[in-house]
């Protein structure tokens, strides 16, 4: 629509999910989300990283589900029924994020993400593929690959 | 085009397995006329569709197979021992060349050159024929390969057929089925084959072409009236044979000029009645020998094939899940109504129970889509009988029996590598050369015999060799050599057998070709129960060795014991189970640092505290309060675990953790309780193999767990 082709970047209309996490918001594209639950108990994981919060049975298949809120450097959720889990599906995997709430689902401009900026620690650089702001509220763009246990890096 | 080429393969394999079956009858003796058809068949229609796909290599071999079964057919050659051995190694070749074909590799051309000289060389034994080159040069018209037909020699059957003053015209009367076009086959196309075959007028016979307004347009309905003046050598068989591949789509009759075709009315649909005579019922039973009713034999199969489809794995798959997920639900249904108050449930019981059986029904017979005959598995291993037995330069015949018997697909898969590697130890280190076996006043051709039967919930699968038996002398002296027992040791002769099956043991002497290459029946061991499987050795000896292996019927669900350790619930599979103790039973030992023994038949055997091996605690629990399961891992080690509670025995569905996450070490998979819950799925090997100290003392730290995994 927008004559943008001179840009380096091509305009990509995307639908992103917005969810909260520690009252931040963040959002990862709707391609990547199966459904969305509300939160069920879990089987907890030996030798599993702490942000793993178990697996879940999710109609007969068995899903790990990831504290979003650890993995980014928040505290660790205790779970309650408020919380709600995003199932997504990552290349051929599925997993399950455990967020605080689900607030919104919009369409953005990929073009018009942000990067993060330089000043960031290791793991944002990581997690953050940019930030989109939307009316006065900055979204961050969580990189879903990256957060899962065995996308992770040593360094984290 | 790729649909098409999967196709042609899948019937590759269906027709090989046909001809591997008809060789089989051919060789002990059972064999007929229709035998020797349907192998011919097999080759032919492989040959059709290889040239459709321009498989050059495939077809030229093929086409000299083709020739030779055409001789044994027309009685020009007799299928002596010597033909039916050159046949199977033809087979054989003809087999790799389809799965050279198949993964688009080729075969080296030399490799085959000496079977195909043979092949040339036995087919040639009865005079060349001018019949035979021409036919060999209509390799263009490779879906309609029926021209190549050798036709040589066949003139005094043709005399015996029709009258003795053999008819100058034959006149074939011609209708196609709608299904002949809808398969693709063209009535000219048919028309130009026979037109090789001699002088040729054909004639529509239009007369039963409706105006397209009155009828179905749809159903194309003329018939063809067709003179031919055959040239020598052309027979009413030959004739057919162009037909061949609308057998069963057209009505066809054919007759000598001296009957008026409209005359014979019963319009013979080309030998279909009779061909669905043997009822498809009559399916081989278990327990009964390969040749049943060779004569029935093929035609069944073909009958067979009619009322089965083809479908997609992943499709059966899917069901199988789904259907457990409904087990699931109405196990979970079931819970919540329990703990609904006790009132008027009456009815819904009844309904409920209904539900119950239903949904078991179902997922029984879902999981029956997936088993298979251990035929194709059979008759892999009868190719490995005669590679074997030519490369030790034994005489060796398999015989199998329960060839019916069916087995989950994934099993059958996974049973080659086992089955091969004891069929060769069984040809190599069993059989006894052809002089010895002549002394000890046996056949000089030895017999391997595989024998499936189900027993118990079980697939029984048994091994037999008619050789020598183990030499346990040797075995027990092999043993002492490598260290593996004292010479003081008091063996009984099953201790010594099952030395066989520890890793690192081979009696051969010298490392031969075959077996004996380290690997040895450990491996095929650590196979069999990696399939949950259990394997047996009973050896008499003079009179041979017989290994048995049980195995589950499905690979997909386990049989294992739910136990509760530190708050969660684990399945320990009953497979590696030997002994369960309660709490107080036991005569446990504390060595030094909390380590913890148990005083077992005069051996200690190491305790391992489940829930802290798996970081669900730090250190041991109270051991006066738990119980223990006593398991023994492949390797022969135990090992002792402790845990809180031991709830029940059950069968649980087996479901991966790699497909969503990864492997953890010391569990094996997960699956779901009746109320929805997860529980993990405890790998006992792993367990015994665990540093029992590491895991209890290291509660994971985040740099070992959490960000370890992209290894």
């Amino acid at each position: 629509m927008h004559d943008n082709d001179m840009d380096t970047k091509s305009t990509r209309r995307v639908e992103i999910v917005c969810f909260t996490v520690e009252e931040q918001d963040f959002c990862i594209e709707i391609s990547h989300v199966l459904e969305i639950r509300g939160w069920t108990s879990t089987t907890t994981l030996p030798h599993a990283p702490e942000f793993v919060v178990g697996m879940m049975n999710l109609r007969g298949t068995v899903l790990p589900v990831v504290d979003l809120s650890l993995r980014l450097g928040f505290g660790k959720t205790e779970p309650g029924e408020r919380h709600v889990i995003i199932i997504a599906q990552i290349d051929e995997k599925v997993v399950g994020f455990l967020v605080d709430g689900v607030s919104d689902i919009i369409t953005v401009d990929e073009a018009e993400m942000q990067v993060a900026p330089d000043v960031s620690s290791a793991r944002t650089q990581a997690f953050l593929r940019g930030v989109h702001s939307v009316d006065d509220k900055l979204v961050r763009a969580i990189d879903v690959r990256e957060v899962l246990p065995q996308a992770a890096r040593p360094d984290a | 085009m790729n649909d098409l080429n999967d196709m042609f393969f899948q019937e590759c394999d269906d027709l090989l397995e046909g001809l591997s079956s008809g060789l089989d009858d051919l060789e002990n003796g059972s064999g007929d006329e229709e035998t020797v058809n349907s192998m011919f068949r097999a080759v032919h229609s492989i040959k059709g569709g290889a040239g459709a796909f321009g498989l050059d290599q495939l077809v030229g071999f093929a086409h000299a197979m083709e020739n030779v079964l055409d001789d044994v057919r027309a009685g020009r050659l007799t299928a002596d021992e010597n033909i039916v051995a050159l046949l199977f190694t033809a087979s054989d070749h003809l087999s790799d060349l389809v799965d050279a074909a198949r993964n688009g590799s080729d075969v080296p051309q030399g490799q085959g050159a000496s079977i195909l000289s043979d092949l040339k060389l036995a087919s040639g034994v009865t005079d060349g024929d001018p019949a035979t080159e021409a036919a060999g040069a209509k390799e263009e018209l490779p879906a309609f390969e029926p021209l190549t037909l050798t036709v040589d020699g066949a003139l005094p059957e043709l005399d015996e057929l029709l009258s003795p003053a053999a008819p100058e015209v034959t006149v074939i009367t011609f209708r196609a089925t709608p299904q002949l076009y809808a398969n693709g086959h063209d009535p000219a196309l048919l028309f130009r084959g026979l037109e090789d075959l001699g002088n040729l007028t054909v004639e529509a016979d239009l007369s039963s072409i409706v105006p397209l307004r009155d009828a179905p347009w749809s159903t194309p309905s003329p018939s063809w009236k067709i003179r031919i003046v055959p040239d020598d050598s052309v027979d009413e068989a030959a004739i057919r044979d162009v037909f061949e591949f609308v057998d069963g789509l057209c009505e066809l009759e054919i007759s000598a000029e001296t009957a008026p075709p409209d005359n014979a009315v019963a319009a013979l649909v080309d030998g279909a009645p009779e061909a669905e005579g043997p009822s498809p019922s009559a399916g081989p039973g278990q327990g009964v020998l390969t040749v049943v009713d060779p004569a029935a034999g093929t035609r069944k199969t073909q009958a067979a094939r009619s009322s089965t489809i083809r479908v997609d794995l992943q499709r059966v798959d899917r069901l199988i899940n789904l259907v457990g997920e409904l087990v699931i639900a109405e196990a979970m249904l079931r819970q919540s109504m329990d703990e609904l108050p006790h009132s008027a449930n009456g009815r819904v019981d009844e309904a409920m129970n209904q539900f119950k059986q239903l949904s078991g029904a179902i997922q029984e017979s879902v999981m029956a889509i997936r088993a298979q005959p251990v035929r194709s598995l059979f008759q892999r291993m009868s190719r490995i009988v005669r590679e074997t037995s030519r490369e030790a330069g034994k005489s060796a015949r398999l015989v199998t029996i329960g060839d019916a018997t069916e087995v989950d697909k994934t099993v059958t898969e996974r049973l080659v590598e086992p089955l091969t590697h004891m069929i060769r130890n069984a040809i190599d280190h069993g059989l006894e050369v052809p002089e010895k076996r002549r002394a000890a006043g046996k056949d000089e051709r030895g017999t391997v015999t595989l024998e499936a039967a189900h027993r118990s919930g079980r697939v029984v699968i048994t091994l037999r060799d008619d050789g020598a038996g183990i030499d346990r002398a040797r075995v027990r002296q092999i043993a002492e050599e490598k260290g593996m027992i004292r010479l003081e040791d008091d063996l009984t002769d099953p201790d010594i057998d099952n030395l066989l099956f520890r890793p690192g043991f081979s009696t051969a002497s010298e490392v031969s070709n075959l077996s004996g290459r380290g690997v040895g029946m450990d491996v095929v061991r650590n196979e069999i129960q990696a399939l949950g499987g259990r394997v047996s050795l009973q050896s008499e000896p003079g009179n041979g060795t017989s290994v048995t292996i049980s195995l589950p019927l499905t690979l997909a669900v386990l049989e294992g014991m739910l136990v509760r350790v530190a708050d969660q619930s684990l399945i320990v599979p009953t497979l590696p189970l030997r002994e369960m103790l309660q709490p107080g039973q036991a005569r446990i030992h504390t060595l030094c640092d909390g380590d913890r023994v148990l005083a077992l038949d005069n051996e200690l055997v190491p305790i391992t505290d489940l829930g802290a091996a798996l970081g669900y605690r730090d250190g041991a629990g109270c051991i006066e309060q738990q119980s223990l399961l006593l398991i023994e891992g492949d390797s022969g080690r135990r090992s002792a675990l402790t845990v809180d509670a031991i709830a029940e025995q059950r069968e649980v569905v087996i479901k991966g953790l790699e497909q969503n996450y990864q492997s953890i070490p010391g569990i094996a998979a997960a699956t779901i309780l009746g109320d929805g819950k997860i529980a993990l799925i405890v790998d006992t090997d792993q367990m015994i193999a665990l540093p029992v100290k590491s895991g209890a003392a290291d509660r994971p730290a985040p740099n070992v767990t959490g960000d370890a995994f992209h290894a």
